[in-house]
């Protein structure tokens, strides 16, 4: 129990997907302009991250891996897929965000209706591929690991997007030099936020 | 064959769509797009140069085939087929770079792979490559992924000056730890500036600078 506490709390502060890896960024920088569209996405990237993390662990673990496909006999112990892994992950998560869209499409349309154009984007936001691949370079034991891993990145990038899209709510009354409005000054706050995540780094868990 | 006006490959068009991303219509300060990896990789210049020529690769090879494609992918489904597209480029450069250079392999380590969901890739795939043929779109990416280049070498080549004292590995300043050079006058090295945050303080001021010669691209 304790250890996935520790894989959240990591996630969520000390390796925050934004401010330490500063992953998802393209769409953090571009809908990050009201709290409520940014609430949307963050929702929808915690969902999406939960799911295919596991998804791809279970993959990795009884598929890609060397001596993962041990299970369909002993002559298949040597096999090594490991460099069909990029392939793979993105097509899951691709596929899956279609498929979420074309659900929440049919049976939840209220939600589709706040969530709408985010689902497709979600696709090529790199925090998704980037918490798989951090998945597998970090070899979590468990799926339990990788699903609370998921989470708790998934829940940091949310307060992330949350935090600046605020920020950004309120700057648009500040006297911010012409040339740096919008993006320019989108930039320093982040690395403004990113300097403060900081302190958590020296914590070690 | 019909009698079309042939276009002469390096148009006054084709050559816009190499010089526009550059500045006017960057991918990085003004498409806001690829800023992941900006950030991350902008560490030393030899590091923003390979991932630039990664990039390059795919975007401008991806951007052929997706062209290519462009009348037979299904509306629906897309975009799964411009990122298997993107990925099967991507393992190449992978595996390339894994045989060839396995230390700047292993210091872009999960960065290759984000090379997929680089925006830029789906963006030009998206915006372009869907939408025309492939010369045009081959000069497209070709000069997308130059834009994207020269910020990345601009940001690293201060993030490295300043953070580490050194040029692609040469010590411009001396050697920090034999107190050679200017370290014999007390110069240090500013460690801040080889964490994330000063690339983002970089890549503002690069905005700040672009959008104070350039009126046109300021926001309201």
């Amino acid at each position: 129990m304790v250890d996935y506490i520790n894989i959240a709390l990591k996630g969520i502060f000390v390796e925050n997907m934004i401010f330490a890896y500063f992953l998802g960024m393209c769409s953090y920088l571009a809908v990050s302009k009201t709290v409520k569209t940014a609430t949307g996405l963050g929702a929808a990237v915690i969902f999406v991250l939960g799911v295919t993390v596991p998804l791809n662990w279970l993959l990795e673990n009884y598929v890609l891996m060397e001596g993962a496909l041990s299970w369909l006999g002993p002559e298949f112990e040597t096999v090594d897929l490991g460099f069909l892994s990029f392939i793979m992950y993105i097509a899951v998560v691709a596929a899956f965000t279609q498929l979420v869209e074309m659900l929440v499409e049919k049976f939840m349309p209220a939600l589709y209706g706040a969530l709408g154009i985010f689902l497709p984007l979600i696709a090529v936001n790199c925090s998704i591929l980037g918490g798989a691949l951090f998945m597998q370079e970090r070899q979590y034991s468990t799926v339990g690991e990788a699903t609370v891993f998921a989470f708790s990145s998934g829940i940091g990038w949310f307060i992330a997007i949350i935090a600046i899209a605020a920020i950004r709510e309120k700057i648009k009354y500040s006297h911010v030099p012409a040339p740096l409005k919008g993006l320019g000054i989108t930039f320093i706050i982040t690395g403004l936020m990113g300097i403060a995540f900081m302190s958590f780094s020296g914590i070690s868990l | 064959m019909s009698e079309k006006e042939k276009e002469p490959l390096f148009s006054k068009k084709n050559k816009k769509l190499i010089t526009d991303p550059l500045s006017e219509n960057n991918p990085v300060t003004v498409q806001v797009l690829g800023i992941c990896s900006t950030l991350a990789i902008t560490v030393s210049i030899e590091q923003a140069v390979v991932m630039s020529l990664s990039v390059l690769v795919v975007v401008a090879l991806g951007n052929v085939v997706v062209s290519a494609l462009r009348n037979l992918i299904p509306d629906r489904i897309r975009i799964i087929v411009q990122l298997v597209a993107a990925a099967s480029l991507v393992i190449i450069v992978n595996e390339v770079l894994k045989a060839f250079m396995p230390d700047m392999a292993e210091k872009l380590s999960v960065f290759v792979g984000l090379i997929i969901t680089n925006c830029i890739l789906m963006g030009r795939y998206e915006a372009f490559a869907m939408a025309n043929k492939p010369w045009p779109s081959f000069l497209d990416g070709i000069g997308n992924s130059l834009g994207y280049g020269w910020i990345l070498i601009v940001v690293s080549f201060f993030r490295e000056l300043f953070g580490a004292g050194k040029l692609a590995g040469f010590e411009i300043f001396g050697n920090s730890i034999d107190k050679t050079g200017l370290y014999a006058y007390g110069y240090m090295n500013n460690n801040f500036i080889i964490l994330a945050p000063f690339a983002l303080f970089c890549v503002a001021i690069v905005i700040w600078i672009q959008r104070s010669v350039n009126k046109n691209l300021i926001e309201h």
